[in-house]
């Protein structure tokens, strides 16, 4: 049990809980309140993360300049979903998502000349070199750990997920409490009556996907930093259902339920390794990273059964329908 | 042959298993949603969950090595110029009866006109005199064990599976039900049919050089996109949902 006393685990915990907030954050810009069954989550998290990564090792840019052109391609992937799906009917669209996100992972498992392929982006310099694209990031993250005085990169990495985390919920708190925010809540609840206002409904669904994307592409790049190294597999479609279930956990429709729902994935996730006595100590490490999964399919399947809000949401405003 | 015998009554023995579940899954998760009248999100998001649930209990259960029914491989028919190995001539083959009986009985049966009312208006088809309940239950047997005969057909056909098999299989299955149209039987085979010839014809030379064979689940959604949006509730389907 000593590895539940270490800070370095519970930061790591942390770290994991605030990328998830963010990811999920673009979630619930574009279903708790735009009304968009988004299933492809994960995918501007890979392409803002290959974005970034390629810029840096094949073209040697600045890892700063090729975050901000990670973030703008993951926006520009959303605008183009939405532009070809949004005017499918709704059960139709939340298909094309999962479709777009297996896509994306597929060009990135199989163009070995632009991502590496299966061996992840070890493999994205040249023949025999093992290649970098997190350099900056760790002169930058030593930096901050300098000013404040920590020794710890895991704590220091803590402070900045936590802090952009932050910044990024309450600009989208204040963005949704603006004239367009209403407007996105008024086509999530009545899409023809916003329509018969004269609001461009098709528009407003389409900035709220490219936000949720943007945000998306923010979590993948701090995916990025945080593990120094990814391949496709790193965006299964199993991180959107994660995202999903944070979302339900937290509650539609509200901001700041979100980090109280990735909170909770993330004492889960992680509390779970620690199931060692019976019935658990019947199954191996494999067994018991199954059960894992059983449970957050089981707590989605729950929350869908008997708590469509979530815990923080409110009935009366929003509900699964 | 004692193998195929024994391979016979385990695909029943399947079907049977997984029809007991399609019913014991609606009893549990599906009937209280409809109770609740809950629309596709709910359904959506929950047979997700379910989803990943029955794949992580199968892997709990079975292991995550692949594994392969005892056919042989390279045993090679030839139909009029056509090679196919023997998984694929009874794929095939049962394919082909399936698909008739079923069209068949929703066609011609008293209970496949009470599914169909059902699923045109579930309401209508209560105040009918229809017993519901009961239909449902069938309709989840009858669809339980066509989903575990399919997962059979396909082990054989792929020859090696393991239990994340199914999701591979799904993406396929999405794209065709979605291009023929989202509750039409009919639209699903059309489409089904529709996209492995274009994934197929995609990666011959004589068509603009040939697309690289990794990229025919691309070519299948590129497929798909430009049908969508051209019309925009799939080749069979209803322009709003029901």
């Amino acid at each position: 049990m000593s590895i539940l006393a270490s800070g370095g685990f519970w930061a790591f915990v942390g770290v994991v809980a605030g990328i998830y907030t963010i990811l999920a954050l673009g979630l619930q810009v574009q279903f708790g309140f735009a009304g968009l069954l988004n299933f492809g989550q994960v995918a501007f998290m890979a392409i803002a993360a290959y974005t970034m990564a390629i810029l840096v090792v094949k073209e040697g840019w600045s890892m700063w300049l090729a975050a901000a052109l990670g973030i703008a391609a993951a926006t520009v992937g959303g605008l183009l979903l939405g532009l070809t799906s949004l005017r499918l009917r709704a059960d139709y669209f939340a298909i094309v998502t999962i479709a777009f996100s297996e896509i994306v992972r597929y060009v990135a498992t199989n163009d070995t000349a632009l991502t590496g392929g299966t061996q992840g982006t070890i493999a994205l310099g040249r023949v025999g070199t093992a290649s970098q694209y997190n350099g900056q990031w760790s002169s930058f993250e030593s930096g901050v750990e300098h000013a404040l005085g920590f020794s710890s990169s895991d704590a220091t990495m803590l402070v900045i997920v936590w802090f952009v985390a932050l910044v990024l919920l309450l600009l989208t708190w204040l963005g949704l409490r603006t004239p367009w925010g209403r407007v996105l809540r008024a086509i999530r609840d009545d899409e023809e009556a916003a329509a018969a206002l004269g609001k461009n409904t098709f528009a407003y669904k389409l900035q709220a996907l490219a936000l949720g994307a943007a945000l998306g592409g923010i979590a993948g790049l701090f995916y990025a930093w945080e593990f120094s190294f990814f391949s496709p597999d790193d965006f299964q479609p199993l991180l959107t259902f994660f995202a999903w279930m944070i979302l339900l956990l937290g509650g539609l429709g509200r901001v700041w339920a979100v980090p109280l729902g990735a909170g909770i994935f993330g004492i889960v996730f992680a509390g779970t390794r620690f199931l060692n006595f019976a019935p658990f100590t019947w199954f191996g490490s494999d067994g018991r990273a199954y059960l894992r999964l059983i449970i957050i399919g089981l707590i989605i399947v729950i929350l869908v059964l008997v708590r469509p809000q979530g815990l923080l949401g409110n009935k009366r405003e929003m509900v699964l329908e | 042959m004692p193998v195929h015998q024994s391979m016979l009554v385990a695909a029943l023995t399947g079907m049977v298993a997984t029809a007991a579940l399609a019913v014991v899954l609606d009893f549990v998760l599906w009937k209280p949603l409809r109770a609740r009248r809950a629309g596709f999100m709910s359904l959506f998001l929950a047979s997700i969950g379910l989803a990943l649930i029955l794949r992580q209990a199968l892997l709990l259960a079975a292991g995550s090595q692949p594994r392969s029914f005892a056919v042989n491989p390279y045993r090679v028919f030839v139909l009029g110029g056509v090679r196919l190995s023997e998984a694929q001539v009874i794929a095939i083959a049962t394919a082909a009866v399936i698909i008739v009986a079923v069209a068949l009985f929703l066609a011609l049966t008293t209970v496949g006109r009470v599914l169909r009312a059902m699923a045109d208006d579930r309401a209508l088809a209560a105040i009918a005199g229809i017993d519901v309940g009961r239909a449902t239950l069938l309709a989840w047997l009858i669809s339980g064990a066509l989903a575990g005969l399919a997962g059979v057909l396909a082990g054989l056909v792929e020859y090696s599976f393991d239990p994340n098999f199914g999701f591979e299989l799904l993406l396929p299955v999405f794209a065709a039900v979605v291009l023929g149209g989202i509750g039409s039987a009919y639209g699903a085979l059309a489409g089904g049919l529709a996209l492995g010839l274009a994934q197929e014809v995609s990666t011959w030379s004589g068509f603009a050089g040939g697309v690289n064979p990794v990229y025919k689940p691309v070519v299948a959604f590129a497929v798909l996109a430009v049908a969508l949006m051209i019309r925009p509730q799939g080749l069979f389907g209803q322009a709003r949902a029901g």
